[in-house]
């Protein structure tokens, strides 16, 4: 079982923005460190997945189906978020119903028709929308840092403040679990479409704390 | 019994390069009475004739509300109607459950058309005997699309199947090119003008004889009744001088031989 942690997703004013290291652990170890966990999902949505990586294999190759038939339908109906979220935990529900479920927590993210877009779904199909949302460990460290920053303030939050704020939310995380790792990708969903960045690297400090000032030193 | 030997079942061609089981099944949509659907840049509208099977039955109703989103009207036969409406009220349905999205109109007129494709080319099938006017209104606008026994669909801007439909036909041609830019109620009026075209000479349009159904951006599929319903027929009957003809070019309903119009009391599959 190889499995990624945390994914971060926020609204900001010109769409949504998402952000997931690239870990994929087996275990406690480190096993695959070059694994994209935010995907597009054609022209306007965005997923990214913490949990079983090749469960998300495996949504992404139904997801893919989907766009396949409505390619070959040509007829100018196109998977936006709200349908790709909803299809999402409906496979989740009818697995977990089966028994046998997809062990991911998702965040599908994305922007179309001048609206933006962001939602969860879980192993047993639960859903809701929110301005902040956060999976894995995430959902105990990061939480309520996003929360701070963009509740109430959806509308004015910059896209430079908003990729601050994941950055600094996914530092926080890096320091704190154990199953994360420093290289991550930004993604984005807003008018022009969607974009998931290349993998970059998180700067953090390492020296000792009792020498750090506000750490323990005067 | 037989017009000929390769009419037998709808797997076999006859040398000229037809399957005569599926032509039958298209002469059942011309036994049912007219149907017309037709739409506008905002909405879509049928309008339908409906049989009495008696003096002392009621008129049967044409149209069928498939979702919110979408209706039909059918010409042919009742009970082949009922089990393609069923099936498209369940893609609907499956559409709204699985994706929360109204199912793309086109989708579902595909969907059917392939249903009804199989069965002109599996040995012990037949062909439905019905043809079928979808109106509905998705995320690409208003549509009218014909489903035909063959399996065919075709998609309009205005049409018209079921008996004596070639005069409704005419009108429509002569005027679709006002409907993109007509109101609801204009457009309705076309389709009620167009539909009274198909009448007998001594007919006249009453509200149990014909239905009409609207769907459109922000309307939901209604089928008229009552007042509003009475004031369109009205209109058209008693304001307009009533009588066919006076507003379009004298067409060949003369022409109809009386096998296209049999007595509906003699019509034991129930055609509609």
């Amino acid at each position: 079982m190889v499995t990624g942690t945390s994914v971060l997703g926020i609204k900001y004013k010109d769409g949504i923005m998402m952000a997931a290291d690239t870990l994929a652990s087996y275990g406690s170890l480190a096993r695959f460190r070059d694994v994209q966990r935010i995907v597009p999902v054609g022209e306007h949505t965005l997923l990214g997945a913490s949990g079983e990586m090749s469960d998300f294999a495996y949504i992404q190759e139904q997801l893919d189906k989907l766009l396949v038939a409505d390619h070959l339908a040509a007829d100018g109906h196109t998977a936006g978020p709200h349908f790709i979220w909803q299809y999402l935990s409906r496979l989740m529900y009818a697995r977990r119903s089966r028994v046998n479920p997809l062990w991911n927590s998702l965040i599908v993210g994305g922007f179309r028709d001048g609206k933006r877009f962001l939602g969860f779904v879980d192993l047993q199909g639960t859903t809701y929308e929110a301005s902040t949302i956060a999976t894995g460990f995430g959902a105990y460290l990061g939480q309520p840092l996003l929360r701070k920053a963009v509740e109430g303030k959806e509308d004015t939050l910059t896209k430079e403040e908003a990729h601050k704020l994941l950055v600094d939310t996914l530092r926080v995380l890096y320091y704190r679990d154990a199953r994360s790792l420093d290289k991550i990708q930004i993604a984005t969903a807003d008018a022009s479409g969607v974009s998931v960045s290349e993998p970059f690297k998180l700067d953090s400090d390492w020296s000792f704390g009792a020498d750090i000032r506000g750490y323990g030193a005067l | 019994m037989f017009r000929n030997q390769y009419d037998g079942d709808a797997t076999t061609w006859s040398p000229q390069g037809r399957i005569h089981q599926v032509e039958y099944a298209m002469e059942a949509v011309k036994q049912g009475s007219a149907a017309v659907g037709l739409r506008s840049n905002t909405h879509a509208v049928l309008v339908s004739l409906n049989r009495s099977f008696g003096d002392l039955a009621t008129h049967k109703e044409k149209l069928i509300k498939i979702d919110g989103h979408m209706g039909i009207a059918f010409s042919g036969l009742l009970s082949d109607a009922r089990i393609l409406s069923s099936f498209m009220r369940r893609e609907a349905l499956t559409s709204k459950m699985l994706y929360d999205r109204s199912v793309p109109v086109s989708r579902v007129v595909e969907a059917i058309g392939n249903k009804a494709q199989v069965n002109t080319q599996q040995y012990g099938n037949r062909p439905y005997g019905v043809g079928l006017l979808v109106a509905g209104h998705d995320e690409t606008g208003p549509h009218i699309h014909e489903c035909m026994p063959s399996g065919t669909t075709f998609d309009y801007v205005a049409m018209a199947i079921g008996s004596r439909s070639q005069s409704a036909k005419t009108y429509l041609e002569k005027h679709f090119e006002s409907f993109a830019s007509a109101t609801l109620d204009e457009l309705i009026l076309h389709g009620v003008r167009a539909l009274r075209d198909c009448l007998q000479q001594d007919q006249n349009l009453t509200v149990e004889s014909c239905s009409v159904g609207v769907v459109g951006k922000d309307t939901p599929f209604d089928i008229l009744d009552g007042a509003r319903l009475g004031d369109f027929i009205q209109k058209v009957e008693t304001t307009e001088g009533g009588r066919r003809g006076a507003h379009a070019v004298p067409v060949e309903t003369s022409n109809v031989t009386p096998s296209e119009t049999p007595a509906a009391d003699q019509d034991t599959q129930m055609s509609t």
